[in-house]
This record gives C-alpha cells, sequence and structure tokens, in this order.
C-alpha cells in the first residue's frame, strides 16, 4: 500500500475532465489530429452525471437532458460543460453530479432537480445544499467511522475512468493517457518486454482464478501456430457481482486497448468481447469504442503504422453461468452448448477452435495498460506480496452503502464493510459476508480483520471469486442462503459430470427439506459428504465449488442448522415454514391494522381489544408482522 | 433454399446472409431472430436450419441450453424480476410471489390480454439497488410489493 499517496495525488478520482490536447505519448499525432475534444472551449465548469445502469433506472438519462436544456434556457450554456459518464460505484445514493472544478459531489438528484443546480451551481456559482453529499451525515451514523467518506480509503486503478471521463468519447479517454500504453507496448516494447513486465507486477487473474497474467500471456506467446486469439470474458455471471458491466460502461477503451496489447504480445490478429446479452448498455458503448477505435487506427490493419493487426468482435452470451468457465466459454462461442472440456490442454496451447488463446476477465484487462503505462515496479507497490494491485468488489446486500469499490489488496473486509460501507443497514447485527458468489463461501464476524487477498479468502474457506461480496445480517438464514446457491447451481449446472448434475441435486433436496422442517438426522453428514465427494469429482470449478457455500455454512454455523433439524426452528425467520406469527396479548392495542393487512385473513379480534391470529389459516406472508407498529406480532 | 426464407424479414435476411460464414456464428444468429420475434418460434429455427445447414437438433440444443432463448412468446410487456443474490436477500422472491399474484398467472404464463409475463431472471447487475425489476429496458430500483400495483398499471395503459 506503499504507493498509495502519492498515487492518490497523481491521479485523483476525478481530476478536471478532458481538454483539446491528448497527452498520450506515442499516439499523440493521433490524439491532436482528433477533431471534436473539448467542444465546449472556454467552459469553467463540468457537470458530470452518472450514466450507469444504476442512475439510468434512477432517470439520471432525463437528467442529463433536462441540465442542458437549463443551461440553454438559462443562458448559461457556454459556461458549463456537461458530460455523461460511467459509473461513480456509489449506486446506493444515486442519480450521482458531479461538479468540477469544486468537486461538488450532489446525491439523488432528479430530473426536477435540474434548474436549481443550473441556476445555483452555475450561474451564481452557489452549491444547491440540500443536494450536495456531506461526510457529516455519515459520521453521526456510524461512529465508528474516523473519516467515513465512502471513497476515502477507496484507490482506483480500474475504475480510473468510471465517472469521470464520457465513455463515448474516444477523446475523452486519450486525453487521460488512454492508449499511451499500447503505444509504448507497440514502438518501445518487444512481446517479451511486455510479458516480462506484467509477470514483474504480479498481476494475476481476477477472474477469481487468480493465475498469473503474464505467465498466461507467456503460455500463448511461446506456443507455436498460425493464428492465436484473444478473448475477454465479460460474461458476468455471478449473481451480486456487477464490476465488469459498470468497468465496460464506464471505460470500454480501457477493455479495448489492452486487448490490442494483449493481441500484440501473444501475436494474436483477431479478438472477442464476449459479453453476456443482458447487459444492453455495456454492449452498446463497446460497439461505439470498438467503432471509434477502428476510426482512429487503434484496432484493425496495421495500427498506428507499427506493421501490427488487431481486429475486434463482440459476440453475445445467452445466459448460461457455467460459460464463465473458460473452455466452457470457449464452446459457446464456437456456437454450441456451453459445456466445460478437461483440462489439459489449456486453452494457452489448444483453445479456441484448437488454436492458442488467452483468455482474461474484463477486470484484469483494465489493469493491463496502467501495469505497461506506469511500470510493474509501481504496480507491485500497491496491495500485498502476492497479490499485488486492487481488487473491485461489488458490495451489497445488507450494507448501508452499497456500491462498487475499488480497494488495494491487503485491505481488510472491516475496512471495506464498516468504513466504506458504512456499516449495516438499520443498526442490524453483522452476521457473514458472502465473497465469490455462488462458488464461495461465508466469512463472519472473528475474521473481519483478515487482509483480503487471493490466499487469505481461500484460507478462510471462500475465494476471491469475481468480487461480490454480499453482506448479511442476523435477518438473513444461512441455510436459506446455502439453499438458494444450491438452487442456483442446479438450475446453472451443465449436465456433462455426474458429480455436478446428481451432486448439486441431491444436495439440495436435502437442504430445501431442512427449511422445511423436514430434516433428519445425519443429513449434514450427508451434506458434507456428497459436498466433498463433488469438489473432489467435478469436471470444472461449477462443480468443484458449487458446495462451498454449504459448507461453510455448515463449519461456521453448525447450531442453526441443528436448530432447524431438531427444533424446527429458524431464527431469523426467513423459512416460512418454520416460522410461527403470533400477536403478544399485553402489547396489542386492538388497532386492527394486521387484520386488515392480512390477506387471508386470518387476523380476528374485537376493535380496541386483543387480536388472534388462526395459525392453521395463516400464510406466513409475514405482512401482520412488518404492519404492526407496536411490536405486538412476533415471529418465533 | 429460396422458397425457405421467404418468411424472414428483409433485415433479418440480410443479417443472416452477413453471419452465414463467420465461424460460431449459431448463437448471434439466434439472437437476432429473438430480437425480430421476442422469442424463437419453431419455424424459425426450421428455416434458420435451412438456410445455415445445420441440423435442427444442433440448433434446438443450443436453444434450450441457455436461459436466455426461449421458445414460448413471451408477454407483451415481460417483467424481469432480478433473482440475483442480493436482490434475493432483500426480499425479490416475494416480489415475484406478488407479481404473479396481481397478475393472476403462474411460471411462463401470459396474462389472457397478452400483455405481461413475468421472468425470474439471475442477476441484472444492477446489486446496489436491489431489489430490482425491469420492463423492457427500463429498470425500477428498490422495488417494493406496494409498489407493483402502480408499475403494472403504467404499462397496462402504456
Amino acid at each position: 500500500m506503499t504507493g498509495e499517496k502519492e498515487v492518490a495525488e497523481s491521479r485523483p478520482i476525478g481530476a478536471a475532465p478532458v481538454g483539446a490536447a491528448a497527452s498520450g505519448g506515442m499516439v499523440a499525432p493521433v490524439g491532436a489530429a482528433a477533431p471534436g475534444a473539448g467542444a465546449a472551449a472556454g467552459a469553467r465548469q463540468y457537470l458530470l452525471v452518472c450514466g450507469g445502469e444504476g442512475c439510468q433506472s434512477w432517470k439520471s438519462e432525463e437528467l442529463f437532458l433536462a441540465l442542458h436544456q437549463q443551461a440553454e434556457t438559462l443562458g448559461v450554456k457556454n459556461e458549463v460543460q456537461i458530460i455523461r459518464t460511467g459509473c461513480f460505484g456509489f449506486c446506493e445514493k444515486g442519480p450521482i453530479v458531479k461538479v468540477m472544478p469544486s468537486e461538488t459531489f450532489y446525491c439523488g438528484v432528479k430530473p426536477e432537480d435540474a434548474k436549481e443546480i443550473i441556476a445555483g451551481r452555475i450561474a451564481a456559482k452557489k452549491d444547491v445544499e440540500r443536494l450536495v453529499y456531506k461526510k457529516e451525515e455519515r459520521l453521526a451514523a456510524t461512529t465508528r467511522v474516523p473519516e467515513g467518506a465512502f471513497y476515502n480509503k477507496q484507490f482506483r486503478i480500474v475504475l480510473r475512468n468510471c465517472g469521470v471521463i464520457d465513455p463515448e468519447n474516444i477523446d475523452e479517454y486519450i486525453a487521460r493517457d488512454g492508449y499511451a500504453a499500447l503505444g509504448k507496448a507497440l514502438f518501445t516494447m518487444s512481446p517479451l518486454e511486455v510479458v516480462a513486465e506484467l509477470r514483474a507486477s504480479g498481476l494475476r487473474g481476477r477472474g477469481g482464478a487468480g493465475f498469473p497474467t503474464g505467465l498466461k500471456w507467456e503460455l500463448t506467446r511461446v506456443a507455436p501456430s498460425d493464428q492465436k486469439y484473444v478473448i475477454c470474458n465479460a460474461d458476468e455471471g455471478d449473481p451480486g457481482a456487477y464490476m465488469d458491466r459498470a468497468t465496460i460502461e464506464g471505460d470500454p477503451h480501457s477493455v479495448v486497448e489492452a486487448m490490442a496489447i494483449c493481441g500484440y504480445t501473444v501475436g494474436a490478429t483477431k479478438g472477442y468481447v464476449y459479453i453476456r446479452a443482458e447487459y444492453p448498455l455495456a454492449i452498446e458503448r463497446l460497439k461505439i469504442a470498438i467503432r471509434q477505435a477502428e476510426e482512429y487506427g487503434l484496432l484493425g490493419k496495421n495500427i498506428l503504422g507499427s506493421g501490427v493487426d488487431f481486429e475486434l468482435e463482440i459476440r453475445l452470451g445467452a445466459g448460461a453461468f457455467v460459460c464463465g468457465e473458460e473452455t466452457a466459454l470457449m464452446r459457446s462461442l464456437e456456437g454450441n452448448r456451453g459445456m466445460p472440456v478437461p483440462k489439459p490442454p489449456y486453452p494457452a496451447t489448444s483453445g479456441l477452435w484448437k488454436k492458442p488463446t488467452v483468455i482474461n476477465n474484463v477486470e484484469t484487462f483494465a489493469n493491463v495498460p496502467m501495469v505497461i503505462l506506469k511500470g510493474s515496479k509501481w504496480f507491485a507497490s500497491i496491495g500485498t506480496e502476492k497479490s499485488t494491485g486492487t481488487k473491485v468488489f461489488a458490495l451489497t446486500g445488507k450494507i448501508r452503502n452499497s456500491g462498487l469499490v475499488e480497494v488495494p489488496m491487503g485491505t481488510t473486509l472491516r475496512e471495506i464493510i464498516f468504513d466504506i460501507g458504512g456499516g449495516i443497514r438499520g443498526g442490524r447485527k453483522f452476521k457473514g459476508v458472502q465473497t465469490g458468489g455462488p462458488s464461495g463461501g461465508i466469512i463472519t464476524a472473528k475474521d473481519l480483520d483478515a487482509p483480503i487477498s487471493y490466499e487469505s479468502l481461500t484460507a478462510l474457506g471462500s475465494m476471491m471469486g469475481s468480487g461480490g461480496m454480499i453482506v448479511m445480517d442476523e435477518d438473513d438464514c444461512v441455510v436459506d442462503v446455502s439453499k438458494f446457491y444450491m438452487d442456483f447451481c442446479v438450475d446453472e449446472s451443465c449436465g456433462k459430470c455426474a458429480p455436478c448434475r446428481i451432486g448439486t441435486n441431491q444436495m439440495y433436496t436435502i437442504l430445501d427439506r431442512i427449511t422445511k422442517g423436514n430434516g433428519e438426522e445425519g443429513d449434514l453428514g450427508k451434506l458434507e459428504k456428497i459436498g466433498q465427494a463433488m469438489t473432489k469429482a467435478s469436471l470444472c470449478m461449477l462443480g468443484g465449488s458449487a458446495a462451498n457455500p454449504t459448507l461453510s455454512t455448515i463449519r461456521h454455523f453448525r447450531d442453526e442448522y441443528m436448530e432447524h433439524i431438531h427444533d424446527h426452528k429458524c431464527r431469523s425467520g426467513s423459512c416460512k415454514a418454520l416460522v410461527r406469527f403470533t400477536i403478544l396479548a399485553d402489547k396489542c392495542i386492538g388497532c386492527g391494522l394486521c387484520a386488515r393487512r392480512c390477506p387471508v385473513p386470518c387476523i380476528s379480534g374485537e376493535k380496541k381489544g386483543v387480536h388472534v391470529i388462526d395459525q392453521a389459516k395463516c400464510v406466513k406472508c409475514g405482512e401482520c408482522f412488518v404492519s404492526c407498529k407496536f411490536g405486538a406480532v412476533v415471529k418465533a | 433454399m429460396e422458397k425457405a426464407e421467404t418468411g424472414f424479414s428483409p433485415e433479418l435476411s440480410a443479417f443472416i446472409a452477413e453471419w452465414k460464414d463467420k465461424p460460431g456464428n449459431l448463437i448471434m444468429l439466434l439472437h437476432r431472430i429473438q430480437e425480430e420475434y421476442g422469442y424463437i418460434p419453431r419455424d424459425a429455427a426450421e428455416r434458420l436450419a435451412r438456410s445455415i445447414e445445420l441440423p435442427l437438433a444442433k440448433i434446438y440444443g443450443v436453444i434450450t441450453f441457455y436461459h436466455f432463448f426461449k421458445t414460448k412468446k413471451p408477454g407483451k410487456n415481460t417483467i424481469s424480476i432480478c433473482l440475483g443474490t442480493a436482490c434475493y436477500l432483500k426480499g425479490s422472491q416475494a416480489l415475484i410471489d406478488e407479481a404473479r399474484d396481481i397478475l393472476g398467472i403462474e411460471g411462463d404464463e401470459v396474462t389472457d390480454d397478452g400483455l405481461f409475463s413475468i421472468d425470474p431472471v439471475r442477476c441484472l447487475g444492477c446489486c446496489g439497488l436491489a431489489p430490482v425489476l425491469m420492463v423492457g429496458n427500463q429498470v425500477h430500483a428498490k422495488v417494493t410489493k406496494d409498489q407493483l400495483v402502480d408499475i403494472i398499471a403504467k404499462y397496462k395503459s402504456a
């Protein structure tokens, strides 16, 4: 973490947006000839409007148009440049508008607020106080945070341009040193030197497995073949992770540039981005980025006159989690059912169409230009010894501030959850955090101070995974969550190998009966046995890790499983079949609200008299529990 | 061969012609067909099989492998309710149950007026805004059960 301070200053989040000049080293000639950059010359202020999918669902597009319209109406069009950027990461408080150079941060901005912002901030140079994000509010809310701002502990490499540049404008990327790394690699480095730089940087695959990126490229580079391929795995299937989507939506050129560098390094002339069809905005922005890069001579034949060819094509996934597995992804890209094949041979020697193939995840690629540009020493100075650089996490679940966070490796879970995330929502008690999605495990309070790295998370019985970080509180039931993940794996198992196909089903059946109060003595032993067999015998990592959530929760919360099995009790109340709602006679004032809300209805009682739930009719929807203002309805 | 393609729009036919010789084209072609019809009708799959000279069984093998491809016509408005982990923890299963209740449909059924169907999906990638649902291209964030009636009403009148 030593380089943090220095770099944070030289490349702050949201450094002043672009001007006309491109500072991109080798690509300067191209950049300088580029039209259109810095259109609103003389603009004194900038409004950066988040155009990530999250904020768009809060009408940020309407807001963007309204700001433009207001600037026009109020005659201050030349004093402000309004830019639609990628995701700021702070999805919880969207839509976000950032004002530069004052660095004011507006949260929860509505289209109706446009007039006030333009008239206030832009015309009168006075902030719209009610919209400004106040660090103090958070301080009052969470006492454990000394400087509890969402961004304070973050350090952005992958998300360096997200929320800073207009992702649909290549000039803005170039002005932020974009494509300088490609120029540097093409003209000053041999492929061997690129590989050496990557290996020295310690960069490892961010898709979850953590394979050294430099080594992967080297193995493909030395594999003899007339044709090689580069694939970007953007099939972000882990439910609860969305950093790849945000990276492509906010900074698509970083991936395009890295893939071109990779093509040059390994000797591939063709690349594919395999992206989820569920991400239309990301696909659109990627298409625009590829087209612009082609127009600028940064993709295609004879890149920047170097004699190197590299073309890029987008291929859509179709909703199969197993396609995140590299061999399955390549079968899918070839137009088949996405089923994995045994390794070896590894993709580096026999991948797409049996040709040597480099396949990396979006986040891994997004790191590459920075490694090339700033050097391996700089990169290796961030993070821990074996896990260098940063990691982006999608912090979600029962957390106060959900969003995307990028932190140096070695940051503790406590810092991420309590300092950045602001702790648990509604003052509830922290129960655990699931990392690695359906392949990972739960980490409990006692391990919160572990520094995050590939090794430490594995040692804790979980894994890095792609970066989903789902926080659970005391209202979440571990058995129910394990069942949820197992249901997912049953659904997503491709069916090719028996351990996964049969094992996931068997485990699901057992978990299901436990949540319904029909658990049997010995069920936990069976779960563990099947889980271990799947882990050892499955063909790919989907089956090999499908048992992890269950095994890790059994390890940490055995007593809760036993309660379900022996006492038919779910302490969190998530397992509906085990819940019983009752009304406390001494607290009920007879307002009748619960009876009116009850959909069955099964609650009866005189007005101002004590009400009673007819257990035989109750469907356990929980409406009464939620609606009672006097705490008279209890679940047990 | 000419006759086989008469049922496709000129744009779709042009797309097929453009992609016909690209390696690994099948999934892209299926996406394009689903874009056209909202699902993959049996006769479209048959026509595709003839025009790219691929066995129908192979095409169906691929269609049924992937969740994204539908073989049944969905409602005019598909309400995709996210069942990603973050949304699940925040009660999206209850949203699905409630929406089915309101519309009076089960599973992949379509409402009698053909306007709605419900599609529980795996992670829409808006986990910071959980629970979310999507109608068309519009994401609705932090949805509560009470809001469902209004959301549905909005699309009913639209």
